[in-house]
């Protein structure tokens, strides 16, 4: 139980996904900008991480591995993925349309998101079991949460301020985002000792 | 070459096991879109104002397809064209849009009212309006910085002389101007309607007359002018009633009797068009 603990709480702070392992970055700036859609996008994330999670990992253990096939894990699991995500928003629109509208946009926008594609083949190397795989998926998806609300909070605060020209749009998004990203560093091991 | 059947073979499989699953869900579980959809969606400017109530021309066109009860007369940019159109695809009667036009309730322009402060912020209303309520003397008129012709999709608005004034042959009745003022100055009115209060001043006579000169100090002569009762001051402002108000015969009275001149006729303020 402590170790899954851990697992979460590190996935959500201390390797957190964009902040720390600097995967999923173009979500991360690109759909930032406002609060809802920022939370559309993570939950979205979330979703996708786990079911991901859920699918390649039988395909990695029952499959690849004892075929000795394991060198072709990146591209099945991109194919996987993007196919799941697919079946995902058909089955989304055809029986819950509501959570398709508020999902739809962002589904196909993370097929082949790299933080997704991380999470997956992390899963695989750091040797977890199914249900550590898990709770690592969620913990990632939960750490994006986390980071988009934070940053889009930064952002709607940095559309008031004053800025240099020449920092404008993209260049002082990118410093801030530095800046929230180094925040996280302080958290760096703290898990260890939590626990000790 | 065996190397490669072994990693190509198993990635074709996975392939196509994908695909074949995909292929029969999207036709087991297809979503039935209505097939008049995309001709009514045509038919709608697409300006994504809102001004029919419903979340953009999608969400309106929607409507339109699902509800045969939803009237073809609520896109007011798109005037009696849209209607006509759209009354012909879904087979329903004709209905006549009733064009809007913003009007400025503000007349406060730099020979009426001054300053009272050197504002040196962001160059937006609403975050002068956080500042004591604007640079201005007047804290209900118009701030100056132009937020409504910002959002304005035609460019209709302008600020002259520190207020905001519409150019009313541009105007479509979106009604995006009117949620941008800060300080609520902006209203949409039917386009036949030739008579506008243009100030928005709440405070007692003395005190709005000191802040502008032509600021309504509510003295009720309208009020009493008036033959239907259609102009009404209340807290301190003069307010019209345009469902009484008939355009008088004896042409706006209200307006040639006005003391400080804040009542404002076509020929002012140009709200009355003609549409195409």
């Amino acid at each position: 139980m402590t170790k899954l603990i851990i697992i979460l709480l590190s996935a959500v702070f201390i390797n957190n996904y964009v902040l720390s392992r600097f995967l999923g970055i173009c979500p991360f700036l690109g759909v930032s900008k406002k609060l809802d859609s920022a939370t559309g996008m993570s939950l979205a994330v979330i979703f996708v991480m786990l079911m991901a999670t859920a699918a390649t990992y039988p395909i990695q253990i029952y499959l690849l591995d004892p075929n000795g096939l394991g060198y072709l894990q990146t591209i099945v699991f991109i194919l996987v993925i993007a196919a799941l995500v697919q079946l995902v928003e058909i089955v989304l629109k055809r029986f819950v349309p509501s959570l398709h509208k508020s999902l739809g946009v962002y589904l196909p926008l993370i097929t082949t998101n790299c933080a997704v594609l991380g999470v997956t083949i992390l899963n695989i190397d750091e040797g977890y079991t199914f249900l550590e795989a898990m709770v690592n998926s969620l913990g990632s998806g939960l750490g994006f949460f986390l980071a988009m609300v934070m940053f889009s909070g930064v952002r709607s605060v940095l559309e008031k301020a004053d800025v240099p020209k020449s920092f404008k749009g993209l260049p002082i998004t990118l410093v801030a985002a530095a800046i929230v990203s180094l925040s996280f560093l302080g958290f760096g091991g703290v898990i260890e000792n939590l626990f000790a | 070459m065996e190397a490669i059947l072994t990693a190509v073979i198993p990635v074709v499989i996975i392939g196509v096991i994908c695909a074949a699953v995909l292929v029969v869900a999207a036709k087991v579980m297809a979503v039935k879109e209505d097939e008049r959809f995309p001709a009514v969606r045509e038919c709608l400017p697409g300006a994504n104002c809102g001004a029919c109530g419903f979340a953009g021309c999608d969400g309106y066109a929607k409507a339109l397809c699902e509800n045969p009860d939803t009237p073809t007369n609520l896109c007011i940019p798109g005037a009696d064209g849209v209607s006509r159109q759209l009354s012909e695809i879904l087979g329903v009667e004709f209905a006549d849009v009733v064009e809007q036009v913003a009007v400025v309730h503000c007349s406060g322009d730099c020979e009426h009212t001054g300053d009272k402060v050197v504002y040196q912020g962001i160059e937006t209303c609403s975050a002068a309006k956080l500042m004591y309520g604007g640079k201005g003397s007047c804290t209900y008129g118009c701030l100056g910085f132009g937020d409504c012709a910002k959002v304005c999709p035609h460019d209709a608005i302008c600020i002259a002389d520190g207020v905001a004034r519409v150019n009313t042959k541009d105007c479509v009745g979106c009604g995006l101007c009117a949620k941008a003022c800060p300080n609520h100055l902006i209203s949409l009115v039917a386009d036949v309607e030739r008579v506008v209060v243009a100030c928005s001043n709440r405070d007692k006579g003395a005190v709005t007359r000191k802040v502008c000169s032509s600021g309504c100090i509510g003295c009720k002569k309208c009020e009493k002018v008036c033959p239907l009762g259609a102009i009404k001051v209340t807290d301190n402002l003069a307010v019209i009633d345009y469902e009484k108000c008939d355009n008088c015969p004896d042409f706006a009275v209200c307006a040639k009797n006005c003391t400080t001149g804040c009542i404002l006729t076509a020929d002012l303020s140009g709200v009355h068009k003609i549409k195409k």
